[in-house]
């Protein structure tokens, strides 16, 4: 029995505008430490939506929800904050870098936020985490001077920089091209495998789904799968 | 709290939009530089205008007032004291302006702490003659010393100087308007007559000038021996007993004293000249209320820049709220960029307003009305740029507490969504 990073239990989420539409219904699962799973669905099945849920920026839902077995329910919002600090490293499907910062200092952003470490020490953990990711001669570039493959590969190494229990993706190769998406891919099976890394990535790639350890399918709001 | 990386993020988003950054605080520099000129120079020009009138006015004047004496006969008598009496047709004594007892009450001045010093006087009306007319004027015999340092009769001598009066016996000095009349100038002998008929001639060793031009046209000035000279009175006649107080606003109090201790008149300045203040109050406050309107001008352009600011680095703000930044993070973060806008922005706008006052001071100003004045006048008040500092702060701060809060509201869910 491996420990549980992530459960989720009866969460339910309803929108309101311009009629109230549940777009969340029963959704119960937990997440083992060191898996690797894939949700899919189709469009506006619901999917990225339980993912701002689970990434703890949306609050407005009914359920619980646990991550690291710790309760999301009625935290504040600098809480929840501190957490996903803490606890979460996103990828999103646009690359989401600051583009007044070098690629090193976004890697280190939320590792200085966290301040557990001194700057000279973040700094060298995140030249770490681009070396791993194989793209340290970018550290002194400017962000927006990165091509979008290496953006991704930049925002997954700010990802990993504060060793987070478990990393979080919003089809994050879904604005890449093909070579790109195997290189990411890889980079997470890789993370998956020698690190024991858990990971919990939303996507509508059915060849990027298989490939994962465990597949998640939702219809209607709903998990079937 | 790690104010450090709050501040290094600030500092990359204003460098990184530093045009829009230096139109900000180019508008907090000119406002504040404004407002110190502004300041500076309008009080400048308040204690000029006042120190036309006030420099030379006592802040107590002891006198005799020509009146009706208080304790007539009829109720001293016996048989009438306990009554109301009525007594018509009653004449003002005006035979005893002298000031009783002048010495002791000088030397009751001269023991008082609250007194900075004093300048006794004698007011003398005279004729002065010129062929077959006579032109009405004033003599004041003054003690020249006293007189030049308490109420700066020194600056308004445009000819000659005010210690010629102390060498030269029998000498006066006119002012410019009564000596353009006399047709005199300095070394010339006038010729003045007193009410009672007596004819004294006096030497003209200086001209003086006030800048009002009703009173350069009748007064003049001579030592006070000379006017006892001229009236024929004993050396302890004065009329008028000036006092310049330590604190001018203790000067209606004081004066109440003096009026009931010496049983004299005293008039303060506060009574004398109450429109002063007033003028002075009403520029003072058009002047603060110009600089903070400027003020909160520039404190719309940052708001508005702010804003911007924000819808642009939404993206940004959504990014650093998902991998962990509070809202108040995110808002600490845009105030500090408001309040860098301001600092910096009030700081050059200091300096700026400094160097524009000291630039209008050099600035050449000559008036007839005043002579000792030969440049626009400016007053440097530390207070004037302690204000504009702590405003130019506070309006920064204001202006970007509503964008920031905006920030800081931004949900993140919605801006990645919404990609």
């Amino acid at each position: 029995m491996s420990e549980k990073i992530l459960e989720a239990i009866n969460i339910y989420k309803e929108f309101h505008d311009p009629v109230t539409v549940p777009v969340l219904q029963d959704i119960s699962f937990s997440i083992n430490k060191s898996e690797f799973v894939a949700v899919t669905g189709k469009s506006g099945c619901g999917k990225s939506t339980l993912l701002y849920i689970l990434s703890t920026m949306d609050t407005d839902y009914k359920g619980e929800l646990f991550i690291d077995n710790e309760p999301m329910k009625n935290k504040k919002e600098a809480q929840l904050a501190a957490i996903r600090n803490q606890k979460i490293g996103f990828v999103f499907q646009f690359h989401y870098l600051l583009n007044e910062f070098t690629v090193l200092q976004n890697v280190m952003l939320p590792g200085l936020k966290l301040n557990k470490y001194s700057a000279k020490e973040v700094e060298h953990r995140a030249i770490e985490k681009l070396t791993m990711l194989g793209i340290e001669k970018l550290a002194l570039k400017n962000a927006n001077r990165v091509s979008g493959g290496e953006k991704q590969r930049v925002a997954i190494a700010r990802a990993l920089i504060n060793d987070p229990v478990i990393i979080m993706g919003d089809e994050p190769t879904g604005n890449l091209d093909k070579k790109n998406s195997e290189i990411v891919f890889d980079i997470f099976k890789q993370l998956a495998a020698e690190f024991k890394q858990t990971l919990l990535i939303v996507t509508h790639d059915e060849g990027f789904a298989k490939k994962t350890n465990r597949i998640i399918e939702m219809e209607d709001g709903r998990i079937i799968n | 709290m790690n104010y450090k990386l709050l501040i290094n993020i600030a500092k990359s988003l204003l460098l990184a939009r530093w045009k829009q950054t230096l139109v900000a605080a180019i508008g907090v520099t000119f406002s504040i530089s404004m407002f110190i000129t502004l300041l500076s120079f309008m009080t400048g020009l308040n204690d000029l205008l006042d120190g036309l009138i006030l420099n030379r006015t006592p802040h107590i004047r002891l006198y005799n007032e020509i009146k009706p004496n208080k304790d007539q006969p009829v109720n001293a008598t016996a048989e009438f004291k306990d009554r109301y009496n009525f007594i018509r047709s009653l004449k003002s004594g005006g035979s005893r302006q002298e000031i009783y007892n002048s010495a002791a009450v000088l030397q009751a001045l001269k023991n008082d702490q609250r007194v900075l010093g004093y300048a006794p006087k004698i007011f003398a009306p005279v004729f002065f003659n010129d062929g077959s007319i006579n032109i009405a004027g004033v003599i004041n015999g003054i003690e020249v010393d006293a007189e030049s340092s308490y109420f700066h009769f020194n600056d308004y001598i445009i000819e000659g100087a005010a210690e010629d009066l102390n060498k030269v016996s029998n000498s006066i000095i006119l002012g410019k308007g009564l000596a353009a009349n006399l047709l005199a100038d300095i070394g010339d002998i006038v010729q003045v007559t007193t009410s009672q008929g007596e004819r004294f001639p006096l030497k003209v060793v200086g001209i003086f000038q006030t800048g009002i031009q009703d009173f350069d046209k009748t007064q003049s000035y001579a030592t006070i021996v000379s006017v006892q000279k001229v009236f024929g009175k004993a050396s302890n006649y004065i009329t008028d007993i000036q006092v310049k107080l330590k604190d001018v606003k203790t000067a209606p109090a004081v004066a109440l004293v003096y009026a009931d201790l010496f049983h004299l008149d005293a008039l303060d300045i506060q009574t004398a000249n109450s429109q002063f203040e007033t003028g002075s109050f009403i520029r003072t406050l058009i002047s603060y209320a110009v600089g903070i309107t400027l003020l909160i001008v520039a404190g719309f352009g940052i708001y508005n820049i702010l804003n911007m600011m924000i819808f642009e680095k939404m993206d940004s703000i959504a990014i650093l709220k998902a991998t962990g930044f509070s809202g108040r993070d995110v808002k600490r973060i845009f105030l500090l960029i408001a309040l860098s806008i301001g600092f910096f922005g009030g700081l050059i706008g200091l300096l700026a307003g400094f160097g524009l006052s000291a630039v209008i001071d050099q600035i050449p100003f000559t008036t007839a009305s005043l002579p000792t004045v030969k440049t626009y006048p400016i007053h440097y008040n530390p207070l004037f740029y302690v204000i504009g500092a702590a405003f130019s702060l506070i309006t920064t701060y204001l202006a970007g507490w509503f964008p920031s809060r905006k920030a800081s509201k931004i949900d993140p869910v919605i801006i990645i969504r919404g990609k």
